[in-house]
């Protein structure tokens, strides 16, 4: 693609991350979550893929990285699970603490962010497994269909 | 029966889409377009779901900053978010083995490419 | 200790999950520290799952409530179904915990040497403990949606591992047929799953079956979800991808497959025997089912005879194994309504059914293994150009011999002690079943016969003269299930009264599936 489509798109992959962020953490009071948070972000990776071409984005998003972070976002979402085991697994423990621990009115309410307990926690884990799942499958369809394999 | 149909489009649609999607998958022999009749199947499986929990002038099930308390039934927007994801890797895997069965073979068609019978 | 079995069914599922995400960060450090970790978790799981299972069989039905203030609150205050993901642990379901515990320990024992030089091992071992965790999840949940998620997990890393090694064509067509039949038959089970959620608006099985109406649309349902498991577990009209996918598999995953149709003849029974149970129509249901397992029988044997191709012939005697168990499993469907005839010979049927259950993971398991530690040697699975190889792959040879022996029901080994329960109950329901059974029993010993004498007997041929025995771990993983179907063979009574009667117990009992999740109701 030319310099201004590629000079755009660096600019624009900002927005899309803080976009991915911000959806992935009010995932628990408003539409989004994990999924589509991560799903925003990987689509910043289809952006940056179709402006600069495959060749010049594995250079440095490569596939190991985003193995190693995917891994993290699920095991963290399991630790947290596993932290609960106290009482019972996926049990909220942070309910009523300082870090998320407020608990929403029932009924129509503003969307206090600081709700949730583990719930934003375990989004941000999903987001992360999710953002680089999904920006690997991207990447490697985008390598595979020039006839290249994935480096091990 | 003729009365409600209006109401029960969306059932309507979900059935037909469901026949296009079987169709494709016993009919067609592309296996791009064998990963697309799957694709349909689970989008009207999706639209089924939806459409189970659908209530006339229903609002989004979010509390936040929500304009009444009629709501439509969230818990099958969850099962259908479920889906939505399972279909998200099921087709990437798909593709990625559709990519490397017409390396090894040279073409899309199910007939062509098929090394085992029997 | 009491805490950790209370736990242990979430446990179970959890520690598989967590190692299988572990794999990948501690395989980049250190080959070594990855399989240490990779066998000891699956060490503590199997422990973990025969602990519950002592606990299940000797106590009652163990129940999880996901994220409640106790394990045992399935409803809580105010609520009069239950909410939440509820795991529910009866005796069927530990039963298939041990099988898919012990043939996932053996399969990554096997292919630690088996796969030693191949790349993209990270990735394999990923998703080999990922498929353990969902068919343990499976058999484990209490939740008709979970079950399906559950399932789509399993299918996916199973599609992934049968296509692992990419250089070969044929895998990646193996691969795309498997991926195929699951994600439809996984969607057709999520519109029956939605037909009766829009009616009762509960998900939980133990809860659905509470209420259960056997309205046109229940029937309807039943259909796709018993079609859809017999397209799972490759009963014979739906059975044309099993021979495609397991022939061109890494040698341990076909053993792993095995379990996991299997898994998918437990969604099967705990759909028909549970979910739908005394208000079913229970007689056709059961001749439907024990339909499909004498066309499975016939057809997978007659197949089987036709084959060139080691791995092909020993998928086909795999459909024709699973129509033993669907023909005992069905014979006691058919006559679940009739108490008379259920003591007679319908409890009978289901022991020999369920025995053959975990009979079958075990022989079957060997012959595959085996027949990949000879693919590990020489290269090919074309029998043709097999000969002579009992003289250096002496112990190979054996264990082909036990595998095939057992298979074809022959005393004193384990698929004999489960076929003979099978033959005798199912002679007096109708004796036409057991002559064909017997029938297709010595069919299948002759298939073996052709193998053994074809490949490993005869003169040596002279390419093949340096081909040595498989490395220790593989011949160890051999050797753990040729010593169970040893065991199984010697010692039946032992095992059905421990782990058999229970899960067929807890098959027919269908009110104490109910009652564990429903008890808290007023």
């Amino acid at each position: 693609m030319s310099k201004i489509v590629r000079t755009v798109a660096n600019q624009l992959i900002l927005f899309v991350v803080i976009f991915g962020l911000y959806v992935i953490i009010q995932g628990h009071v408003t539409p989004g979550g994990g999924f589509q948070g991560g799903a925003i972000i990987a689509s910043g990776a289809v952006l940056l893929i179709v402006a600069s071409g495959s060749q010049e984005i594995k250079t440095w998003l490569r596939e190991r990285r985003l193995s190693v972070v995917e891994s993290s976002g699920a095991l963290l979402f399991i630790l947290l699970a596993f932290a609960g085991i106290g009482t019972v697994f996926f049990f909220n423990f942070l309910v009523g603490s300082r870090l998320f621990g407020g608990i929403p009115s029932v009924g129509p309410n503003p969307g206090d962010v600081w709700t949730g307990g583990v719930i934003p926690l375990m989004n941000l884990g999903v987001g992360l497994k999710v953002m680089a799942g999904l920006s690997a499958v991207v990447l490697a369809l985008a390598l595979f269909s020039g006839g290249e394999e994935l480096e091990e | 029966m003729i009365h409600s149909l209006p109401g029960n489009f969306p059932f309507v649609a979900a059935v037909v889409l469901l026949g296009i999607g079987l169709y494709i998958l016993i009919f067609r022999r592309n296996l791009i377009k064998i990963v697309m009749g799957i694709a349909i199947l689970g989008s009207s499986i999706n639209l089924f779901l939806i459409t189970l929990g659908y209530r006339i002038d229903g609002d989004a099930p979010i509390y936040t900053e929500v304009p009444s308390e009629l709501m439509v039934l969230p818990v099958v927007q969850a099962l259908t978010l479920t889906n939505i994801v399972i279909g998200v890797a099921t087709s990437a895997l798909i593709l990625s083995l559709v990519i490397r069965i017409y390396r090894h073979t040279g073409t899309l068609d199910s007939v062509k490419s098929r090394r085992m019978k029997g | 200790m009491s805490t950790l079995i209370a736990h242990s069914s979430i446990l179970i599922i959890a520690v598989t999950l967590a190692t299988a995400f572990l794999t990948p960060l501690v395989g980049i450090a250190s080959k070594r520290a990855r399989n240490t970790l990779i066998v000891l978790a699956l060490a503590f799981v199997a422990f973990l799952v025969v602990a519950l299972a002592r606990d299940v069989m000797l106590n009652q039905i163990h129940v999880y409530t996901l994220g409640a203030a106790a394990p045992d609150l399935t409803i809580p205050g105010g609520a009069i179904v239950p909410v939440r993901i509820i795991l529910e642990v009866d005796g069927l379901s530990a039963f298939m915990g041990i099988v898919i515990a012990i043939v996932s320990l053996v399969a990554v024992i096997y292919s630690m040497s088996a796969l030693k030089t191949e790349t993209g091992q990270n990735g394999f071992y990923t998703l080999l403990l990922l498929m353990a965790a969902g068919m343990f999840g499976m058999v484990f949940t209490g939740d008709l949606f979970n079950l399906f998620v559950f399932l789509e997990i399993t299918s996916i890393s199973g599609a992934a591992l049968i296509a692992f090694r990419t250089k070969f064509a044929d895998s990646q067509e193996g691969g795309f047929k498997y991926i195929v039949v699951s994600a439809v038959a996984s969607l057709m089970i999520l519109f029956a799953i939605g037909l009766l959620y829009s009616q009762y608006n509960l998900l939980n099985i133990g809860a659905l079956a509470a209420t259960m109406e056997y309205t046109m649309l229940d029937r309807i349902a039943l259909v796709i979800l018993m079609s859809a498991f017999v397209m799972k577990l490759g009963g014979v009209p739906l059975h044309m991808w099993l021979s495609d996918t397991y022939s061109v598999a890494p040698a341990s995953i076909p053993a792993l497959l095995i379990v996991a149709s299997q898994a998918s003849l437990y969604a099967l029974l705990r759909t028909s025997f549970t979910l739908y149970g005394v208000t079913l129509d229970q007689s056709v249901a059961g001749w439907i089912i024990i339909i499909v397992g004498l066309l499975s029988m016939f057809v997978g044997v007659t197949m089987a005879i036709l084959q060139t191709d080691i791995t092909r012939l020993i998928a086909y005697n795999c459909v024709c194994e699973s129509g033993f168990m669907l023909v005992g499993l069905g014979v006691g469907l058919a006559v679940l309504a009739d108490p008379g005839a259920l003591d007679a010979f319908g409890t009978m049927a289901m022991n020999g059914a369920v025995f053959h259950m975990i009979n079958h993971a075990l022989f079957e398991g060997l012959l595959f293994l085996v027949a990949g530690a000879i693919f590990y040697r020489i290269g090919t699975r074309d029998l043709n150009q097999m000969c002579g190889l009992g003289h250096t792959m002496k112990l190979t040879s054996v264990l082909f011999l036990l595998g095939a022996l057992a298979s074809a029901g022959i005393p004193p080994f384990n698929g004999f002690a489960s076929k003979i329960l099978i033959y005798e109950s199912v002679y007096q329901f109708n004796p036409i079943l057991t002559m064909i059974g017997i029938l297709v029993s010595i069919l299948t010993l002759a298939v073996f016969m052709k193998v053994f004498f074809s490949a490993f007997t005869g003169a040596s041929l002279p390419r093949y003269r340096d081909v040595r025995e498989v490395p220790r771990p593989m011949v160890a993983a051999m050797i753990v299930l040729a010593a169970g179907i040893i065991f199984f063979g010697l010692f039946p009574g032992l095992v059905l009264d421990w782990i058999v009667q229970p899960a067929t117990d807890a098959l027919v009992n269908q009110g104490a599936y109910i009652d564990a999740i429903m008890g808290a109701v007023p």
